[in-house]
Protein backbone atom coordinates (compact mmCIF):
# COMPACT_ATOMS: atom_id res chain seq x y z
CA UNK A 1 0.00 0.00 0.00
CA UNK A 2 1.54 3.54 -0.46
CA UNK A 3 1.65 7.03 0.68
CA UNK A 4 -1.89 8.26 -0.68
CA UNK A 5 -3.25 4.92 -0.47
CA UNK A 6 -2.89 5.24 3.58
CA UNK A 7 -3.84 9.12 3.63
CA UNK A 8 -7.86 8.09 1.78
CA UNK A 9 -8.46 5.13 4.27
CA UNK A 10 -7.26 7.68 7.65
CA UNK A 11 -10.81 7.45 9.66
CA UNK A 12 -10.55 11.49 9.88
CA UNK A 13 -11.58 14.42 9.39
CA UNK A 14 -12.08 17.96 9.34
CA UNK A 15 -11.49 19.48 12.50
CA UNK A 16 -10.15 15.98 14.00
CA UNK A 17 -7.32 15.38 10.55
CA UNK A 18 -3.77 15.74 12.20
CA UNK A 19 -2.31 14.39 8.99
CA UNK A 20 -1.09 16.41 6.02
CA UNK A 21 1.34 14.07 3.96
CA UNK A 22 3.41 10.82 4.85
CA UNK A 23 6.88 10.64 3.62
CA UNK A 24 7.88 7.28 4.95
CA UNK A 25 6.46 4.23 5.75
CA UNK A 26 7.40 0.56 6.23
CA UNK A 27 6.70 -2.38 8.50
CA UNK A 28 9.40 -0.76 11.00
CA UNK A 29 7.74 2.66 11.23
CA UNK A 30 6.08 5.74 9.71
CA UNK A 31 7.13 9.27 9.46
CA UNK A 32 4.74 11.94 8.33
CA UNK A 33 3.60 15.70 8.71
CA UNK A 34 1.11 18.57 9.71
CA UNK A 35 0.68 22.05 9.38
CA UNK A 36 -1.10 23.43 12.33
CA UNK A 37 -3.10 26.40 10.76
CA UNK A 38 -3.32 29.26 12.75
CA UNK A 39 -7.14 29.08 11.77
CA UNK A 40 -7.64 26.05 13.97
CA UNK A 41 -10.73 26.54 16.39
CA UNK A 42 -8.87 25.63 19.64
CA UNK A 43 -6.48 28.19 19.55
CA UNK A 44 -9.26 30.91 20.65
CA UNK A 45 -9.40 28.72 23.67
CA UNK A 46 -6.32 27.41 24.50
CA UNK A 47 -5.07 29.44 25.79
CA UNK A 48 -7.15 33.01 25.96
CA UNK A 49 -5.54 35.33 24.07
CA UNK A 50 -2.12 33.23 23.94
CA UNK A 51 -2.67 30.30 21.42
CA UNK A 52 -0.72 27.26 22.08
CA UNK A 53 -1.14 23.75 20.98
CA UNK A 54 -3.02 21.21 23.51
CA UNK A 55 -0.52 18.35 24.28
CA UNK A 56 -4.13 16.04 24.04
CA UNK A 57 -3.66 17.75 19.88
CA UNK A 58 -0.01 16.61 19.92
CA UNK A 59 -0.81 13.37 21.29
CA UNK A 60 -3.27 13.32 18.29
CA UNK A 61 -1.45 14.08 15.54
CA UNK A 62 1.51 11.59 17.25
CA UNK A 63 -0.93 8.86 16.98
CA UNK A 64 -2.67 9.50 13.78
CA UNK A 65 0.58 9.57 12.15
CA UNK A 66 2.49 7.30 13.92
CA UNK A 67 0.29 4.67 14.64
CA UNK A 68 -3.13 4.76 12.85
CA UNK A 69 -1.31 5.26 9.21
CA UNK A 70 1.43 2.37 10.10
CA UNK A 71 -1.62 0.59 11.56
CA UNK A 72 -3.63 1.02 8.28
CA UNK A 73 -0.43 -0.13 6.36
CA UNK A 74 0.47 -3.61 8.35
CA UNK A 75 -3.04 -4.21 8.25
CA UNK A 76 -2.85 -4.09 4.68
CA UNK A 77 -0.15 -6.24 4.56
CA UNK A 78 -2.08 -8.82 5.94
CA UNK A 79 -5.13 -9.06 3.71
CA UNK A 80 -7.65 -7.40 5.66
CA UNK A 81 -10.00 -5.15 4.43
CA UNK A 82 -8.95 -1.92 5.35
CA UNK A 83 -12.03 0.33 4.13
CA UNK A 84 -13.57 -1.39 7.32
CA UNK A 85 -10.95 -0.64 10.41
CA UNK A 86 -11.86 -0.34 14.12
CA UNK A 87 -9.67 1.38 15.84
CA UNK A 88 -9.51 2.40 19.24
CA UNK A 89 -6.47 4.31 21.41
CA UNK A 90 -5.33 2.15 24.52
CA UNK A 91 -2.60 3.75 26.32
CA UNK A 92 -0.84 6.57 26.04
CA UNK A 93 2.73 8.43 27.78
CA UNK A 94 4.06 11.32 26.27
CA UNK A 95 6.50 13.85 27.44
CA UNK A 96 6.08 17.47 26.32
CA UNK A 97 9.48 19.22 25.91
CA UNK A 98 8.55 22.51 23.14
CA UNK A 99 5.56 24.45 22.85
CA UNK A 100 3.72 24.64 19.22
CA UNK A 101 2.29 27.69 18.31
CA UNK A 102 0.13 28.51 15.39
CA UNK A 103 1.43 28.31 11.93
CA UNK A 104 4.55 25.59 12.97
CA UNK A 105 4.66 22.45 10.84
CA UNK A 106 5.62 19.27 12.67
CA UNK A 107 7.04 15.66 11.48
CA UNK A 108 6.12 12.84 13.33
CA UNK A 109 8.72 9.63 13.64
CA UNK A 110 7.24 6.68 14.83
CA UNK A 111 8.60 3.13 15.50
CA UNK A 112 7.12 0.11 16.00
CA UNK A 113 7.91 -1.89 19.43
CA UNK A 114 5.21 -4.83 18.61
CA UNK A 115 2.34 -5.67 16.03
CA UNK A 116 1.02 -8.35 17.65
CA UNK A 117 -2.56 -9.61 18.42
CA UNK A 118 -4.02 -7.17 16.84
CA UNK A 119 -2.15 -4.33 19.18
CA UNK A 120 0.34 -2.13 18.04
CA UNK A 121 2.75 -0.44 20.26
CA UNK A 122 4.89 2.71 19.18
CA UNK A 123 7.38 4.74 20.23
CA UNK A 124 6.94 8.36 18.55
CA UNK A 125 8.95 11.71 18.05
CA UNK A 126 7.39 14.87 16.92
CA UNK A 127 10.08 17.61 15.61
CA UNK A 128 8.96 21.44 14.91
CA UNK A 129 10.80 23.04 11.48
CA UNK A 130 14.13 23.74 13.08
CA UNK A 131 14.26 19.73 14.16
CA UNK A 132 13.65 20.36 17.90
CA UNK A 133 12.12 17.23 19.48
CA UNK A 134 8.88 19.04 21.16
CA UNK A 135 7.56 15.55 22.49
CA UNK A 136 8.12 12.17 22.70
CA UNK A 137 6.66 9.06 23.82
CA UNK A 138 4.94 5.95 23.68
CA UNK A 139 1.66 4.82 22.07
CA UNK A 140 -0.26 1.88 21.78
CA UNK A 141 -3.79 1.15 20.07
CA UNK A 142 -6.16 -1.52 18.92
CA UNK A 143 -6.47 -2.21 15.24
CA UNK A 144 -9.31 -4.74 14.02
CA UNK A 145 -9.57 -5.49 10.60
CA UNK A 146 -12.45 -7.71 8.89
CA UNK A 147 -11.28 -10.51 6.72
CA UNK A 148 -11.34 -9.82 3.22
CA UNK B 1 7.99 -26.61 36.90
CA UNK B 2 5.23 -27.92 38.93
CA UNK B 3 1.45 -26.89 37.84
CA UNK B 4 0.94 -24.54 41.27
CA UNK B 5 4.09 -22.89 40.20
CA UNK B 6 2.93 -22.30 36.90
CA UNK B 7 0.05 -21.22 38.26
CA UNK B 8 1.36 -18.89 40.93
CA UNK B 9 3.65 -16.98 38.24
CA UNK B 10 0.66 -17.10 35.80
CA UNK B 11 -1.26 -14.84 38.65
CA UNK B 12 2.16 -12.87 39.13
CA UNK B 13 1.75 -11.66 35.49
CA UNK B 14 -2.19 -11.27 35.11
CA UNK B 15 -2.15 -9.23 39.06
CA UNK B 16 -0.48 -6.47 37.26
CA UNK B 17 -3.64 -6.18 34.72
CA UNK B 18 -6.23 -6.31 37.04
CA UNK B 19 -8.14 -2.98 36.72
CA UNK B 20 -8.75 -1.52 40.13
CA UNK B 21 -12.12 -2.91 41.40
CA UNK B 22 -10.98 -6.32 41.32
CA UNK B 23 -8.35 -7.93 43.30
CA UNK B 24 -5.68 -10.49 43.41
CA UNK B 25 -7.97 -12.92 45.55
CA UNK B 26 -10.84 -12.78 43.03
CA UNK B 27 -8.52 -14.56 40.42
CA UNK B 28 -9.63 -18.38 40.34
CA UNK B 29 -8.87 -20.85 37.53
CA UNK B 30 -12.31 -20.67 36.12
CA UNK B 31 -12.03 -16.86 35.92
CA UNK B 32 -12.66 -15.34 32.26
CA UNK B 33 -10.39 -12.48 31.55
CA UNK B 34 -12.88 -10.28 30.11
CA UNK B 35 -16.43 -11.02 31.48
CA UNK B 36 -15.34 -12.09 34.96
CA UNK B 37 -11.65 -10.23 35.85
CA UNK B 38 -12.65 -6.91 33.96
CA UNK B 39 -9.60 -6.65 31.42
CA UNK B 40 -9.74 -5.48 28.19
CA UNK B 41 -8.33 -6.62 24.69
CA UNK B 42 -5.52 -4.05 25.10
CA UNK B 43 -3.86 -5.77 28.38
CA UNK B 44 -5.12 -9.18 27.73
CA UNK B 45 -2.13 -8.61 24.35
CA UNK B 46 0.24 -7.40 27.29
CA UNK B 47 -0.19 -10.67 29.49
CA UNK B 48 -0.10 -13.32 26.83
CA UNK B 49 3.25 -11.20 25.90
CA UNK B 50 4.44 -11.47 29.34
CA UNK B 51 3.70 -15.14 29.64
CA UNK B 52 5.39 -15.31 26.44
CA UNK B 53 8.54 -14.16 27.67
CA UNK B 54 8.29 -15.78 31.31
CA UNK B 55 7.86 -19.38 30.04
CA UNK B 56 9.62 -18.76 27.34
CA UNK B 57 7.31 -19.62 24.58
CA UNK B 58 5.36 -18.29 21.85
CA UNK B 59 1.59 -18.11 21.06
CA UNK B 60 -0.04 -17.83 17.95
CA UNK B 61 -3.78 -15.88 16.61
CA UNK B 62 -5.40 -19.00 17.46
CA UNK B 63 -4.08 -19.64 21.15
CA UNK B 64 -5.39 -16.18 21.66
CA UNK B 65 -8.97 -16.80 20.13
CA UNK B 66 -9.45 -19.78 22.73
CA UNK B 67 -7.67 -18.58 26.06
CA UNK B 68 -10.87 -17.00 27.62
CA UNK B 69 -9.80 -18.01 31.16
CA UNK B 70 -7.12 -18.60 33.59
CA UNK B 71 -7.49 -22.06 32.88
CA UNK B 72 -7.42 -22.27 29.16
CA UNK B 73 -4.20 -20.22 29.69
CA UNK B 74 -2.79 -22.77 31.78
CA UNK B 75 -3.64 -25.25 28.59
CA UNK B 76 -2.18 -23.29 26.31
CA UNK B 77 1.34 -22.34 28.36
CA UNK B 78 1.28 -26.46 29.35
CA UNK B 79 0.64 -27.48 25.50
CA UNK B 80 3.96 -25.08 24.55
CA UNK B 81 5.94 -26.26 27.07
CA UNK B 82 5.44 -30.25 26.65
Amino acid sequence: MNNKEILALLPYDEPFLFVDDLQEINNEGAKGSFHFKEQLDFYKGHFKDNPVTPGVILTECCAQIGLVCLGIYLIGDEDYDTSNILIGMSSSEMEFLQPVFPGEKVTVISKRIYYRFNKLKCEVKMYNEMNVIVCKGTLSGMLKGVKK
Amino acid sequence: MQEDEKYQKLKDIIQVYLPEDVSVSDIHPTSNFVTELNINSANLVDIVLDVEDAFNIRLENEDMDQMQTVEDALKIIDSKLS
